[in-house]
């Protein structure tokens, strides 16, 4: 177990590896790969019950990165995490490498299934949870979700589904950075009010700093008691981790030049204890 | 070659996948509120733990499938086929072809045949957009007993497989012990002028098409195509390099069902003349099935007649 100290430093050092990786690659996803960094630190540090030597284990908890074009992060956390030589980081959207633009179960160990087709995750998750029960194992579910992606109707599909069914065992966390690629998403299309949409759809409902390490745990916590489906709404910032990211939709999708990525790693090298 | 009594080919889906759930454990299905329709119902009686029904959700159901194929499970998800391949194709490319996982797609009301519910209903492009998808193979049964043997053949494929069967009853070509092999066709009938390949229910049609055409002196060579993806190859260079002519025959539209299939592989192997007989770029509409199948010319005298010009 880490402390939280620890977990900052593991924090900083997945946003320098992302920020490195999509240099390398020359193009990327670092807002919502920033967003979603300690999310992830602490669902794989923290949370779920998994082997990095054994990647398929029958017993591990699943991850489905429904946003797949973060993967960036996803990726950093892999390899930190022990399931490959985070030297392979660099390969990031090279031709011949395992670590696709978006995530490509086949190639890479640690995916739980290969995504980056918006809205198809959640689905995905609730048929995982329905067969880990099944065939009674207690196994739980867990998917990252995009605030823009919910804009997708096949998310509330399967929120319907997890619900009728009660598929306790799945946690939805919403990377809730309020942002997506053509500016805010109260300007593109209105999520809100978003928790009162995850209630009325069936679902155990809590919301998070999504930065916080302790309110984190305090909310995954909470999901694992729950005899409920239950989403966590991660309040997040968008880019989060360097300032001129932050908050703005111009860094979905775009490789920094030197100067900015000079600029960038200076902050975060900051930050490290 | 069996007697000539009329059954649906979704009643050969249903048989299928009762033994498939009798054999094998890790079978369930997957419903779309059609259950009652195409008949799997009867599943989620026998195994009601293995039968879902999610609703009016294609995109949900298959995005389902692909999470229970990930745990080993092999889910046959049936709806009809034009909103499965349509609504759902996404889904079914990234979620399930990308992957390459042990889904089952069970595509019911495939064809103009379907006739009275009219063209939202008729699935006519399904298997055009199954065909491009990578890792998947798609099949297209003749009657009952082959439908259900196509249901059993899928069991142990690797990777995504589309089944397409009709609303409309059919009459029985094989018998209930035919067996079914992924990428293999069938040589219904030897000939010498003229090879017809169809699929669905295009075959008995095609049988009867061979008839006409064998009392007016021309000898027509059929092969049912059951296989449309991966086609096969072998079978249709063999009869085709002895006819040098064909018409192919498929209640879909003209452009890359069957006739694509045919098309792409012929020209690379073996160019030879061919027709077709299909939907000719167009929606189809309400009626009795027989009398929707004449407007749109998918009959036997058509086949036949076509094949006549083709020949003279």
């Amino acid at each position: 177990m880490l402390d939280n100290a620890q977990m900052r430093d593991l924090a900083l050092q997945v946003r320098l590896d992302v920020l490195e990786m999509i240099r390398a690659a020359r193009s990327g996803h670092p807002g919502g790969s920033f967003s979603a960094v300690e999310i992830l630190v602490e669902l794989y540090w923290n949370v779920m019950n998994v082997r990095p030597g054994e990647p398929r284990w029958s017993g591990r908890d699943r991850f489905i990165l429904s946003k797949g074009h973060t993967c960036p992060a996803l990726y950093s956390v892999l390899a930190r995490r022990g399931y490959f030589d985070p030297a392979e980081l660099l390969t990031l959207r090279k031709l011949g490498s395992r670590l696709q633009g978006h995530p490509n179960m086949h190639v890479l160990p640690g995916l739980d299934a290969s995504t980056g087709s918006l809205g198809q995750g959640l689905s995905i998750a609730c048929g995982i949870a329905h067969g880990i029960r099944l065939d009674d194992r207690e196994s739980r579910v867990f998917c990252l979700l995009g605030d823009g992606e919910l804009q997708e109707g096949s998310i509330w599909e399967a929120a319907m589904t997890a619900s009728h069914f009660n598929l306790k065992h799945l946690t939805a966390i919403v990377d809730r950075n309020r942002i997506q690629l053509d500016g805010t998403v109260s300007e593109i299309m209105e999520i809100e009010p978003l928790a009162d949409k995850w209630l009325a759809f069936g679902w155990d409902v809590i919301i998070a700093d999504g930065h916080s390490f302790p309110s984190l745990e305090k909310a995954f916590e909470h999901c694992a008691q729950t005899p409920f489906p239950s989403v966590i709404i991660a309040d997040t910032v968008k880019g989060k981790g360097v300032s001129f990211m932050e908050n703005t939709c111009i860094w979905h999708g775009r490789c920094p030049d030197e100067e900015e990525y000079a600029a960038a790693v200076n902050e975060i090298q900051g930050g490290l204890s | 070659m069996k007697d000539l009594c009329l059954k649906p080919t979704r009643e050969g889906y249903v048989e299928g996948i009762l033994q498939a759930g009798r054999e094998n454990s890790r079978v369930v299905v997957i419903e779309g509120d059609v259950s009652r329709s195409i008949g799997s119902a009867s599943f989620g009686e026998e195994f009601p733990d293995r039968f879902f029904n999610l609703g009016v959700s294609e995109q949900d159901m298959l995005g389902e499938a692909a999470g229970f194929a990930l745990e080993g499970f092999i889910p046959f998800v049936g709806t009809y086929g034009v909103f499965l391949a349509g609504r759902a194709w996404d889904q079914i490319r990234t979620s399930i072809c990308y992957m390459n996982l042990n889904v089952r797609i069970a595509g019911a009301h495939g064809g103009v045949s379907v006739g009275p519910d009219g063209a939202t209903h008729q699935a006519l492009e399904d298997v055009a957009l199954m065909r491009v998808l990578p890792n998947m193979k798609v099949l297209v049964p003749a009657d009952s007993n082959q439908t259900r043997a196509a249901v059993i053949a899928s069991l142990k494929a690797d990777g995504p497989v589309y089944i397409r069967f009709g609303r409309n009853p059919v009459p029985q070509v094989y018998s209930s012990g035919e067996k079914v092999r992924i990428g293999k066709g069938n040589l219904l009938r030897e000939g010498n002028d003229i090879t017809l390949v169809a699929c669905g229910a295009m075959v008995s049609l095609s049988i009867e098409a061979a008839a006409i055409l064998m009392e007016k002196g021309i000898s027509a060579g059929i092969i049912d195509m059951v296989s449309v993806k991966p086609i096969d190859r072998e079978l249709l260079v063999q009869q085709v390099g002895k006819t040098g002519a064909v018409i192919v025959a498929e209640d879909h539209q003209i452009t890359g069902g069957l006739f694509g299939a045919v098309a792409e592989t012929l020209a690379r192997e073996l160019p030879v003349p061919i027709d077709t007989v299909a939907m000719q770029d167009t929606f189809g509409t309400s009626g009795s099935p027989e009398r929707v199948m004449e407007k749109y010319g998918l009959t036997a005298i058509a086949i036949a007649e076509k094949a006549q010009r083709m020949l003279q």
